[in-house]
């Protein structure tokens, strides 16, 4: 089983969606997170105060899925997520030990 | 029970035989032309009534509105300039003064305020409000009760100490501002009110006073002392942790920017209910204030733009402020384009003041209570000066009746001495007398929270609580 974590424009986040439901995956959390690759940030005035704001709103998306599954999801991510320019984001992969649908006690890819 | 019978058979005895009409003879003729005299009489009271009636329904309205203006006015105002943390206690800080000055005032500083006394404070005759009641204080506002005209002037007395507050945001303790604040009202504010607007004030233009000021709706009374002693207070307390380097943003101009609006709103009530009357000085108050607002949003955004390449919202409800402080003194004096003229003047001095001169000198006054209320209300105070016209107003008339000259422009020059005067007594009155109350204040309470609970915010570490419980799981 592999964690999927996508990190995105916020402006990308419906076409992401829907490519995942496109190619079958249902299950995923989506957080508001804020951060920076290369992209550089942009300045705020305030009363004659300039702030220089380097962390930029952006979107992540965590799934977890079967291994043979990883691929597709990966490409559909990459595809409806790029603009081409910098600040589109990363994936990044993970191994996961273990999932347990809290439910029915089930383990394994059966629960994902 | 035959003791009660007696003692009502004698009060309705009393009622009747004063209500029955004497009898005389009386000719037809003079009988006629007595009965248009009593209705003559009825009519012109009743007129006066209905003119009474129309000035008190606008005074109490206004007294309404310089109310809101702190709460929720000023509140939002500055609670949205802060940072998340320390939301509710900036809050606070307005809210306990619109409860604590209000007690304040009806036990002892209205009285120190308007009863008469000497040239620099008031006397003890309206202690508890003693001889406050429903008939005019004719000195003062002749065709309201004078409980209207109390409860009026206490909505400036509240709101005064509020401006301040905004000097040492994010960093005292709620305890020592309550003690401050009742220190400050009774001894800066009430003096000021006095000399300005009291009986026998030595500033008090209206009432003869020896260095008469135009001050119409408090440039000096409020503005100039609670902007200076801000400045006095920034000082004094030093800057917050962090102070230039960490960026402390506010949390939300939207709060801000509805704080912005009812201020504006409520400025209505502040210059135009300073007219103690629903007639044309009123309005002509109403629209000087008005047209100098808007001025001043566009000098204050004006100058951001060029000077930013982008106006903000900040900027424009931050101007508008600027340009109701400046107008404050001069509402009642000066005519609509004057008062465009200050509204402009305003905007682009006081974005100066904030933007330029609070940079070159280092000093935190957080939100900017100096820059604009301070920095504005002198400006207003000296602009007042020049522009006062006396066909507006005709304050100042000599032995015959006739209206003389009110400002520079119109050929009294010496009248911008006079407001020099006001002013200067303004500032001295608001270094020395915060000061010494800091000092006093310091010395038992504490003024400045711990470096602990100054990173732990105000919420938390004085009120216990959290503005925004957002996080919370449902």
């Amino acid at each position: 089983m592999t964690k999927v974590e996508a990190i995105i424009q916020n402006s990308k986040l419906e076409a992401v969606k829907t490519a995942l439901h496109d190619i079958g995956v249902e299950g995923m959390t989506v957080l508001e997170v804020r951060g920076h690759g290369r992209q550089k940030g942009h300045t705020e005035f305030y009363r004659g105060h300039e702030y220089t704001v380097d962390l930029i709103p952006k979107i992540k998306l965590e799934l977890v899925l079967p291994d043979d599954r990883v691929e597709k999801a990966v490409q559909a991510i990459a595809t409806a997520a790029r603009s081409g320019k910098i600040g589109d984001g990363k994936i990044f992969l993970s191994r996961i030990d273990e999932a347990i649908r809290i439910r029915n006690d089930e383990r394994g890819e059966g629960a994902l | 029970m035959r003791t009660a019978c007696i003692v009502w058979f004698l009060v309705l005895f009393v009622t009747f035989s004063a209500g029955v009409p004497t009898v005389s003879a009386q000719t037809p003729q003079s009988s006629a032309m007595a009965d248009q005299s009593v209705r003559l009489a009825k009519l012109e009271q009743a007129v006066a009534d209905a003119k009474g009636s129309a000035d008190n329904a606008w005074m109490l309205t206004s007294a309404a509105l310089v109310l809101m203006m702190t709460g929720p006015g000023l509140a939002l105002f500055y609670g949205g300039l802060v940072r998340k943390k320390n939301v509710l206690g900036t809050m606070m800080q307005s809210f306990a003064l619109m409860a604590i000055i209000s007690i304040l005032w009806a036990l002892i500083g209205y009285s120190l305020s308007f009863s008469a006394g000497n040239s620099f404070i008031g006397g003890l005759e309206h202690v508890f409000l003693r001889g406050v009641g429903g008939q005019p204080e004719a000195s003062y506002a002749p065709t309201i009760p004078h409980q209207t005209f109390m409860i009026y002037q206490l909505m400036f007395a509240i709101i005064t100490p509020a401006l301040i507050t905004g000097a040492f945001a994010e960093r005292m303790k709620f305890s020592a501002l309550v003690l401050f604040m009742m220190l400050w009202s009774v001894f800066v504010y009430a003096p000021m009110a006095h000399m300005v607007w009291g009986k026998g004030g030595v500033l008090n233009a209206a009432l003869g006073g020896h260095f008469p000021t135009l001050d119409f709706a408090g440039g000096t009374v409020v503005h100039v002392t609670s902007g200076v002693s801000a400045l006095v207070c920034a000082l004094y307390l030093g800057r917050r942790a962090g102070y230039p380097r960490e960026p402390m943003p506010p949390h939300s101009v939207v709060l801000s920017f509805i704080g912005a609006c009812l201020l504006w709103v409520g400025w209505f009530g502040f210059n135009a209910g300073s007219a103690l009357g629903a007639g044309s000085l009123a309005s002509s108050a109403f629209v000087a204030t008005h047209l100098a607002s808007a001025a001043a949003v566009v000098g204050w955004g004006g100058a951001e733009w060029v000077r930013n390449g982008k106006p903000s919202a900040l900027g424009a409800i931050s101007g508008s402020v600027a340009g109701l402080v400046a107008i404050t003194p001069a509402a009642g004096f000066v005519g609509p384009m004057p008062a465009l003229a200050i509204g402009l003047i305003a905007g682009v001095f006081c974005y100066l003041m904030v933007v330029k001169v609070k940079a070159r000198f280092g000093y935190d006054d957080s939100l900017d209570a100096f820059g604009v209320h301070g920095a504005g209300g002198t400006l207003g105070a000296l602009l007042t000066g020049i522009f006062a016209q006396s066909a507006v107003n005709p304050v100042f008339r000599d032995s015959e009746g006739r209206a003389l000259p009110s400002g520079l422009l119109e050929g009294n020059g010496h009248q911008l001495l006079n407001q020099l005067v006001g002013v200067a007594t303004a500032w001295i009155l608001a270094i020395v007398g915060t000061l010494l109350i800091l000092k006093i204040v310091d010395a038992t309470v504490g003024l400045r929270l711990t470096d602990e609970h100054e990173a732990q915010g105000l919420d938390l570490s004085q009120h216990g609580e959290e503005g925004y419980a957002w996080e919370v799981p449902a």
